[in-house]
């Protein structure tokens, strides 16, 4: 009952949180200097006189901030996400063609970088203090202190440039029309970024798994498994996984902050069609509605990082009577 | 066997990063512009031949500009540091001072500003002021505090709940006393390192930022507008332009890295322990 | 079954230990190194079917005696002297062929079992049986559903006869117990040492480390005396319970003069600590007997029919 009201609790605050990270966008982006009308329409319109007045109307540009937000708000409920600028289509239509680019990559990176990094920690505790350990640690710091763009650069030069193992960017071969894009072929020229946006992830969650694998390999149960026999691989096997498996996975559904500013960077580098992309050109050409959507899109895949970690959270309670929160 | 070996590592690896790290931004901060001057007779010259790290395609020199670019990086994660870290103390203390409403209402703030990815806000807010220097640097010091906030605010309540500070409220030691006694003490080494591993993440950002192309201008020396350059040469294959650039970053960053967790071992010998 | 037995007990002991150090190196503030000395120089020895209680005060360093036979003492610590398993050295890799197999430990409480795996499972470890699980749950009065549930859930009188049940799961010769009764009502102690007093009886040597002389006088054969990280006298239980005279070691009859029934008169002072102990007998500091002598090296000796470390044992 206790753990219903909490989940209950959490749900709520998040959903208050959601909505200030949108009014908290919002107002950025209405404070920018750009004339509120260009931001809508853009510089190089066409638009006649009337159809400008019913922009101004619609997302009641010439209304006070308040009253302007709630007229957006109301808008982005109901669907209607205003139109970019730069693409010169609904932004839900930009979002949606790109989410699924980026959704791909992202998982993609996801799962690599969170199986790689457990797998890394685990092993990293095992070997405390030896040279493995002193290795990945170092590793990881290394991963965790280098720029995504430049693992992208970095990955690009040598395997798309020098080796020629991978092409070096965009999500199809150039000029293959779209129904003839096979899975291989998206699959194939996902590899590079995905690897590059997975860079970002495995230090975190190595050390992370590292770290708790250390703290559980301290506790008492590990030395009476140690006393009845088990070998360190037993140990790993029956007591490892089991203690540190849920901890590391919900780590790493709390760091979709990180994975979502990566695309950005990533998509950079290998001009990937996706959202992170879209959102550079947005930024870049001023195109408030489809900056405004993409930034509480990547503010709900937070929020559902976020919740998931803390159900899980919660999940581990009953099993293990020493757990507090 | 040498007693205190590792003490002395720790303070040798604190040391030469300290000083790898301050070079390197005084020789930016003072270099002359004719360091990095255009030269198209020597245009993209590999490494080696009278040039370190090779030449871009205006023949600037590749050491001088990454150089200065890391040195630029520095100062404005210098500023981000300033001015975060003051936010986060401020914010901090005043939640774990006061609690109640305050202590919510600072950490929905923290959680409003990690509930956008960080680099998604960056984008806004340097937008928001009309991008360039002034936007870029605006938003990397201005969106560094809520994890520090996080570290000052725990660590202040740890203090305050522990038993020797109540025993010196009860011994009749006024606020002041016992906050210059005890509290500060306690809660200045967590707080120095938690600003200087704050320094690896404003250098990043800062870095990415520029890179896609909301910071610097494009004939500045900064190390984002460098290696967003050098993309255009990777498929020339010109990949000394992105390799020597990222590796003096990722050095930087690493060693900001070095210095924060061994102040941290230094100050807490816990952590030290096998 | 029963001559072999016989034969083992007057020959080999299952377990000796001749002058066991052992050390920790740790790190002092600003991470200065020290080496700690833990345990000096202890030596005992036990033979199949006997009890052995190992009793001293709290903080002695009793567990790490028995993680150092067990060869579960952590990564920073180190051993010198030497440890006999029935007649061969045990050494590191010896340890890690018997635990769990020959020498079975039974820990102090629940802490000790995986807080996220099931009883049963536990039990079996990693070479048992179902079917000798179920037997000794059922030997141990463990009603069905246990296997099923999480140490969490168990009750302290059904956890420690599952931590029982555990040492059982092989053919275990030596059986070393850590504290097994603190926290377990009156009835569950007694039980609970009537059941180490049936695995000796069939054969097993089983070292039983407590702070409850009370309990060592009643279950065990020999009490070893612990102090400061040494054993200063091993002797019958029978002398325990005759009284004070028919001790040795100053420490001894202090530690039973400091019981309830007794004249409950407690020893004046501290135990040293590890790091800052005096030169010569450990005991010195405290005792009434102190003189000259007890600065010098104090071996274990023979007095009366029992071991003791002490210049003045008579």
């Amino acid at each position: 009952m206790a753990r219903m009201k909490y989940t209950g609790k959490t749900v709520l605050r998040m959903l208050t949180l959601f909505i200030a990270v949108s009014i908290l966008s919002f107002l950025l982006l209405e404070a920018s200097p750009v004339d509120p009308m260009t931001a809508y329409i853009g510089t190089d319109s066409t638009f006649s006189e009337e159809a400008k007045e019913e922009i101004l109307r619609h997302w009641g540009l010439n209304e006070p901030p308040v009253k302007r937000f709630f007229k957006w708000a109301w808008n982005f409920v109901h669907g209607d996400w205003g139109e970019s600028i730069t693409y010169k289509k609904p932004v839900k239509t930009v979002i949606a063609e790109r989410l699924k680019y980026s959704l791909a990559l992202m998982f993609a990176a996801w799962s690599f970088s969170g199986i790689l990094g457990y797998a890394m920690g685990i092993l990293a505790a095992v070997r405390k203090g030896r040279l493995t350990d002193k290795l990945i640690k170092t590793f990881c710091l290394a991963l965790q202190s280098a720029p995504t763009f430049w693992i992208g650069l970095l990955s690009l030069s040598l395997f798309a440039v020098h080796l020629g193992w991978f092409p070096i960017g965009l999500a199809a071969p150039m000029g293959k029309a779209a129904e003839e894009v096979t899975i291989s072929d998206r699959i194939y020229h996902m590899i590079l970024p995905a690897f590059t946006l997975s860079v970002l992830g495995i230090g975190k969650i190595a050390l992370y798994t590292r770290q708790k694998f250390i703290e559980i390999l301290n506790r008492e149960f590990i030395l009476y498994a140690k006393a009845k026999g088990e070998s360190m691989g037993q140990i790993v096997m029956r007591h490892g996984i089991r203690n540190t498996l849920m901890p590391a996975v919900t780590v790493q559904f709390a760091s979709f902050s990180e994975l979502f500013g990566g695309i950005a960077l990533a998509e950079s580098v290998f001009s990937y069609p996706g959202i992170g992309s879209a959102l550079t050109a947005a930024g870049l050409g001023g195109d408030v509605p489809l900056l405004l959507g993409i930034a509480v899109c990547s503010a709900a895949f937070v929020f559902a990082g976020n919740l998931t970690a803390d159900i899980l959270y919660l999940a581990l309670e009953p099993r293990d009577g020493s757990f507090v929160h | 066997m040498k007693k205190c070996n590792t003490r002395t590592r720790v303070m040798i690896y604190i040391g030469f990063a300290s000083v790898y790290l301050l070079g390197i931004f005084f020789w930016g901060l003072f270099m002359p512009e004719s360091g990095y001057d255009v030269n198209y007779a020597d245009k993209l010259l590999p490494p080696g031949s009278g040039h370190l790290f090779g030449t871009d395609f205006m023949g600037r020199d590749m050491l001088m500009r990454s150089v200065k670019g890391i040195s630029v990086s520095l100062l404005t994660a210098a500023l981000a540091a300033g001015i975060s870290s003051v936010i986060a103390l401020a914010f901090g203390v005043t939640a774990a001072v006061f609690g109640g409403r305050l202590d919510s209402f600072v950490n929905w703030c923290v959680d409003l500003f990690m509930g956008i990815p960080h680099l998604v806000l960056l984008i806004l807010i340097s937008f928001m002021l009309g991008r360039g220097a002034k936007g870029v640097t605006a938003a990397v010091a201005f969106t560094h505090w809520p994890e520090l906030t996080r570290v000052v605010r725990a660590e202040v309540i740890s203090v305050r709940s522990s038993q020797y500070v109540r025993a010196a409220y009860k011994m009749g030691k006024s606020r002041f006393s016992v906050a210059w006694g005890h509290v500060i003490p306690h809660v200045l080494p967590v707080y120095l390192v938690g600003v200087i591993l704050l320094f690896p993440h404003a250098v990043m950002h800062e870095a990415s930022i520029t890179f896609l192309g909301f910071g610097l201008p494009a004939e500045e020396p900064a190390i984002g507008v460098i290696l967003s350059e050098s993309m255009k040469y990777i498929a020339m294959g010109k990949w000394w332009l992105m390799l020597f650039p990222g590796l003096m970053l990722l050095l930087a960053v690493m060693l900001f890295d070095i210095i924060g967790e061994n102040l941290k071992r230094l100050w807490n010998p816990d952590s030290g322990n096998e | 079954m029963g001559n072999k037995i016989v034969q083992e007990k007057e020959n080999v002991p299952v377990l000796s230990v001749e002058e066991l150090s052992v050390s920790f190196n740790m790190y002092q503030k600003g991470l200065r190194r020290e080496n700690l000395e833990v345990l000096h120089k202890l030596s005992l020895s036990i033979h199949a079917g006997e009890i052995l209680a190992v009793a001293g005060a709290s903080g002695s360093g009793k567990s790490i005696l028995a993680h150092a036979v067990l060869g579960i003492l952590p990564g920073n610590a180190s051993t010198r002297g030497r440890m006999l398993y029935k007649g061969q050295p045990l050494t590191e890799k010896e340890k890690r062929r018997l635990r769990g197999r020959e020498i079975a430990f039974i820990p102090q409480s629940v802490d000790y079992l995986d807080p996220l795996m099931r009883v049963g499972r536990q039990v079996m470890g990693v070479r048992g049986t179902k079917e000798r699980q179920r037997e000794l749950f059922g030997k141990y009065g463990l009603e069905e559903g246990t296997e099923k549930k999480f140490p969490s859930m168990l009750s302290g009188g059904m956890a420690r006869r599952v931590l029982i049940a555990s040492a059982l799961m092989e053919e275990a010769s030596l059986i070393v117990a850590d504290e097994p009764t603190p926290g377990l009502s009156k009835e569950l102690a007694e039980e609970t040492l009537q059941n180490f007093r049936e695995l000796a009886d069939a054969g097993c040597a089983v070292i039983l480390i407590t702070h409850d002389i009370d309990l060592a006088f009643r279950a065990a054969d020999k009490i070893a005396v612990f102090y400061a990280g040494t054993i200063v006298e091993i002797a019958p239980a029978k002398d325990f319970r005759a009284g004070k005279e028919a001790l040795r070691h100053p420490y001894s009859r202090a530690f039973l003069e400091a019981l309830p029934q007794n004249e409950f008169r407690p020893l004046k002072g501290f135990q040293p600590y590890a790091g800052k102990l005096p030169k010569g007998c450990l005991f010195a500091e405290r005792c009434s007997e102190r003189s000259g002598m007890c600065m010098g090296e104090i071996p274990m000796r023979k007095v009366r029919g029992a071991e003791v470390r002490c210049v003045h044992a008579r």
